[in-house]
């Protein structure tokens, strides 16, 4: 594969798209939960708020400083949990975990999420598209521990 | 001037191509290419003088112990020391301020003495003494850079004082490339009655060193930023520091006599050197410092100012760049550290990559440098003798390409 064949398979389309117009990039009007984290070792930095419904989340924003793969994570993983069930949810980062490590093709249809199978060829990015998951797995156990 | 086709022709590495592209190596700060001159130095060394160095009897083992003892010796002249018992050999420019972090520090400071650094230095000049100043109940002070990130010697006049036992500076910063005053920091220190170690692992490759000038008291550098090979790192010490300083790692070697109870131990620089050291690349150093020796260390800092202005003003006519260091070159060293319009380091550094350009993105071990610049991360281009100025070009024509492929962000929706 030549170099730039290479690079389209990382810096897919639709993750140039999030990056240069990530979606729900902004402090929530209300939240019901939030957390932070970053990776020390290339800087990304992702804050991600989320309002409920029941047992939906009616709302998810993630925003912060970090690379255009952490970026675009991120906005993408707004669209997808937007209505979904937490249960829904918490499956959901597991099986974009499974996928970015392995870069096998999902179980689940996981729509424009499927952009970012290509960067499992890359391992040193993994850990930047997985961050943005990982702080709403933190926001989503916060929400647990306050119920309980 | 250096004949770079010549010089380049040396080094075998630098014509390989990477994603199909030739290869522009600009990661000098993390480490050097090897000249053919230093591979085959090791080769040999294996192939006909391979012993345990010290020890043996034998004709092998006294041409090992020759050839590391050689290299002491080059090393002593390179830096200007006044006798080769003033260089210990370590695996690394941080194993030699560890060493005196343990052996020099952790024996002589009391509650309330002071260390006084800077904002730019690397890990490996910064937690060593965080850990021994945290042990020892003593205080660590900065001295203050301008927005150039050059040193103030105002600040240092003020900081420098009567508590002050240890200057610890990078005689040029990783990040930055920032050339620091060294002569005159040695002497406020000396004026206080403190010693000043220098950390050389970016001045001793691209700068003429000579450690009685700078009256520095310790100087480390590594012998993989100097086309050395790797497992490699020099502490100078002044012989009277030396002499008095408790070992550091303790076992075979470094010993005089050996009881049940107790041992006496070897005079410095032995003393230092506990185990098998690492004789077989320590042999192979020495080809390397032939190699600069016949370059001149003026004439490489001469290729390197030049390359260095041309490369900065390459890089400031650039749309979108946002360099960071002192403007003046005769200030700095090749060590250029900048940002391109608000894309990430790491995804420019990746699609420079593919364009076979190598440069550095993160926080290149200086995480207080990064918070003090308000930046996550930056990227690093840092030249040595055999770039040119046609691979500064291909480093910006590169730069194009990430800003095509990943475009100016339009605001949120």
């Amino acid at each position: 594969m030549n170099a730039d064949a290479e690079l389209d398979e990382l810096y897919r389309d639709g993750i140039v798209e999030h990056y240069r117009r990530p979606h729900h990039a902004a402090p929530l009007a209300r939240a019901d939960a939030s957390a932070e984290g970053m990776n020390p070792l290339c800087g990304d930095e992702v804050r991600v708020e989320l309002r409920f419904d029941g047992d939906r989340v009616a709302e998810g924003a993630a925003w912060g400083r970090g690379c255009a793969i952490c970026q675009a994570s991120a906005s993408m993983m707004t669209d997808e949990i937007t209505g979904l069930a937490i249960d829904d949810a918490e499956r959901l980062i597991g099986a974009v975990e499974a996928m970015l490590k392995s870069g096998a093709e999902p179980d689940e249809d996981l729509g424009d999420l499927d952009a970012l199978r290509g960067v499992a060829k890359f391992p040193v990015r993994v850990k930047c598209a997985l961050l943005p998951w990982k702080v709403l797995r933190d926001a989503l156990d916060e929400r647990g521990s306050s119920e309980s | 001037m250096l004949e770079l086709e010549r010089i380049r022709g040396d080094f075998p590495i630098l014509s390989r191509q990477v994603h199909g592209r030739p290869l522009v190596y600009l990661d000098n700060a993390a480490t050097t290419q090897k000249p053919r001159q230093v591979i085959a130095a090791l080769v040999e060394f294996y192939e006909r003088h391979n012993a345990n160095v010290h020890r043996g009897v034998h004709t092998l083992s006294q041409e090992a112990t020759d050839l590391y003892e050689a290299t002491r010796a080059h090393v002593a002249r390179f830096l200007g020391a006044e006798r080769e018992e003033e260089i210990v050999f370590t695996r690394g420019a941080t194993e030699s301020i560890n060493l005196v972090a343990h052996a020099w520090a952790r024996e002589n400071l009391s509650p309330g003495d002071e260390i006084v650094l800077t904002p730019l230095e690397h890990h490996s000049n910064l937690v060593p003494w965080q850990i021994v100043a945290h042990e020892r109940g003593a205080a660590l002070r900065f001295i203050q850079i301008d927005a150039e990130g050059r040193l103030e010697l105002d600040s240092a006049r003020r900081t420098i004082g009567p508590r002050t036992r240890l200057v610890a500076v990078a005689q040029m910063s990783n990040v930055l490339g920032t050339i620091a005053p060294v002569k005159e920091l040695a002497a406020l220190a000396h004026a206080q009655g403190a010693l000043i170690l220098v950390d050389g692992a970016q001045s001793a490759p691209h700068l003429p060193v000579n450690v009685r000038e700078l009256d520095c008291d310790f100087f480390a550098c590594s012998a993989h930023k100097m086309l050395g090979p790797t497992g490699v790192g020099v502490l100078y010490g002044r012989r009277r520091l030396l002499t008095q300083m408790a070992p550091y790692q303790a076992g075979g070697s470094m010993i005089a006599s050996v009881e049940r109870e107790c041992s006496t131990y070897a005079p410095a620089p032995t003393r230092f050197e506990a185990g098998t050291p690492n004789f077989a690349d320590v042999a192979a150093f020495d080809a390397a410092l032939d190699y600069l020796d016949a370059l001149g260390m003026d004439a490489v800092r001469e290729h390197e100012l030049a390359l260095t202005r041309y490369a900065t003003e390459r890089l400031s006519a650039t749309p979108g760049v946002v360099l960071f260091g002192p403007r003046n070159p005769a200030q700095r060293g090749g060590v250029i550290a900048f940002n391109y319009r608000d894309l990430h380091p790491h995804d420019v550094g990746m699609i420079l990559d593919h364009q076979g350009v190598a440069v550095r993105a993160g926080h290149h071990c200086a995480q207080p440098l990064m918070q003090l610049l308000d930046v996550p991360a930056v990227l690093r281009a840092s030249l040595y003798l055999y770039n040119t100025a046609a691979e500064v070009d291909a480093l910006v024509e590169a730069l194009a390409a990430a800003g095509a492929l990943l475009g100016r962000r339009a605001p949120a929706a």
